[in-house]
């Protein structure tokens, strides 16, 4: 089983081989409320880790997804775009939102695994 | 939502506060008050649910006030110099929609004014004004009302909505004389031995009641809508879509100190004979902006695509400069899709008018439409 690393701003990454799939945590999503709207970017695009992916609207507000890694997109979710309630009903698995090729993978040990993200997530309240 | 947001320990609490905790609530600060923004069910299925069947709103932090004077002309006549609605002939158990103004024309908030029914009470007016709003506007009237009439702020009352097409069914099964009312009128009430003021009204577009009850029995009513198989309750977040689809304004966002109400698209509010004869603060500005047209008014407005457009929003014409702002917007469950309101230059705010949102620095195509953006659905006496 793919093992799951988690960013400070509630971003998922899985690897599959070079790639990683991107969406954002099941906390993430109960904390938006019902997702109404995705945007996702354009395959090709090369984004440094940090840098606003996607946007997630929720009936809420509007949330900014980030690249948790440096890399170029080779593949956005566009089920999302018709059907934005799949990140309530199964954010971290049909639900992602991109899949980023990984320039450096060494950037996968900044980010959290899911014992470390469910105690920060605690920390929060 | 974070409009009056202060420290929680200030923060007041409705007499249905231990229900909605009860009942999962999630309770943010609004207004000064601890209120629910949504139950277990969520902002999406609350508002659907409403629109479909009934839902229970606790609005007890609106501000409700009585304005007694000792006969209706009077007491009507005080009001007037405030408000540009027609108070005079306001009928018997009556509601009207109108709104404080500033001496500019500005819009101090928007109200609700009910005469009641008894000729008994001849002479007393119910006020529901909004919670932000409510210490500035009880001061702004006791400032300025004549001798013999005075403004009487209700403190020991909750006040509870029930929206959605089957909320009169729900209604009579313990109050039967809730369905004989028609839509903006209202009547003293018995709710299954409890005493209330009930009017058909509200706040969603909907076939709907607002039940004025005394604190100690809130509660128990709420309780005994709740155990209709009909009512969910449904908390701050979808009454804000709910009014926002059926295009009516939020006071601090769609309209302010600085709009008028010709600007706001209210001028229905207000009768020909108010209108010819002025008497109200900013009257002169009001008159003129109903004789050459406002400089801007506000409009409806659908994205083409998918993204909200939220309050704040720039509003470009086909060139790129600005022509107004969003002034509330989001997602409509029920239209399906991105809704919003706000101001435009008058010459952009013909229904079809094509223009650009600036959505994350992208100028997004977009049309002026005509509100509500789902048909209102009020209950219509069969003649």
């Amino acid at each position: 089983m793919a093992e799951y690393k988690y960013a400070e701003s509630h971003e998922y990454i899985r690897l599959e081989g070079d790639v990683g799939v991107v969406g954002i945590s099941k906390y993430a999503q109960e904390q938006l409320g019902d997702v109404v709207f995705v945007e996702l970017p354009e395959t090709g695009k090369v984004f440094s880790k940090g840098d606003e992916a996607a946007v997630v609207e929720s009936v809420k507000a509007a949330s900014e997804v980030y690249a948790p890694v440096s890399g170029e997109i080779v593949e956005a979710n566009g089920e999302l775009e018709s059907n934005p309630g799949l990140v309530n009903e199964d954010p971290e698995a049909k639900a992602w939102f991109f899949k980023i090729k990984l320039s450096d993978k060494g950037e996968l040990d900044g980010l959290m695994d899911a014992d470390a993200y469910d105690k920060f997530v605690e920390e929060q309240g | 939502m974070t409009q009056g947001s202060v420290a929680a320990e200030a923060l007041k609490r409705t007499p249905l506060y231990d229900l909605h905790v009860e009942l999962g609530a999630k309770m943010v600060p609004f207004a000064g008050y601890e209120m629910p923004v949504q139950y277990a069910l969520g902002v999406l299925k609350e508002h659907l649910h409403t629109r479909a069947k009934a839902g229970l709103f606790d609005v007890s932090h609106m501000g409700q006030a009585f304005l007694q004077g000792p006969h209706h002309a009077a007491t009507a006549a005080a009001l007037e110099t405030l408000v540009p609605g027609e108070i005079a002939k306001l009928g018997l158990g009556r509601l009207r929609y109108t709104m404080l103004l500033n001496e500019s024309g500005g819009i101090l908030d928007d109200l609700m004014v009910t005469r009641s029914v008894s000729q008994h009470d001849d002479g007393r007016l119910m006020l529901v004004v909004n919670a932000a709003c409510k210490d500035a506007d009880y001061a702004h009237m006791s400032a300025r009302l004549p001798d013999g009439v005075s403004l009487e702020p209700v403190e020991d009352r909750a006040l509870i909505a029930l929206q959605g097409p089957t909320a009169s069914v729900v209604m009579s099964k313990w109050c039967p004389q809730a369905d004989e009312l028609g839509f903006m009128t209202a009547s003293s009430a018995e709710f299954d031995g409890i005493d209330c003021h009930i009017s058909r009204s509200g706040y969603t577009g909907e076939d709907g009641f607002e039940i004025s009850v005394a604190a100690d029995k809130a509660e128990q009513l709420a309780r005994t809508l709740l155990s209709h198989d009909d009512v969910e309750a449904v908390g701050l977040g979808a009454r804000d879509s709910l009014r926002l689809e059926a295009g009516l304004c939020l006071y601090g966002h769609d309209i302010d100190e600085t709009t008028s109400p010709v600007e706001a698209d209210l001028v229905w509010s207000m009768s020909k004979r108010r209108r010819e004869e002025g008497g109200f603060p900013g009257a002169d500005r009001i008159r003129k902006e109903l004789r050459d047209g406002p400089g801007r008014l506000r409009v409806g407005i659908t994205p083409d695509g998918r993204a909200p457009a939220r309050e704040g929003t720039e509003i470009v014409d086909g060139n790129g400069a600005s022509i107004g702002k969003i002034t509330s917007g989001g997602f409509g469950p029920s239209a399906n899709g991105p809704v919003a309101m706000g101001y435009v230059q008058s010459e952009h705010a013909r229904p079809g008018n094509e223009v650009g949102l600036m959505v994350r620095g992208e100028a997004r195509p977009a049309r002026v439409v005509e509100m509500p953006f789902v048909p209102h659905r009020y209950y219509r006496k069969q003649k």
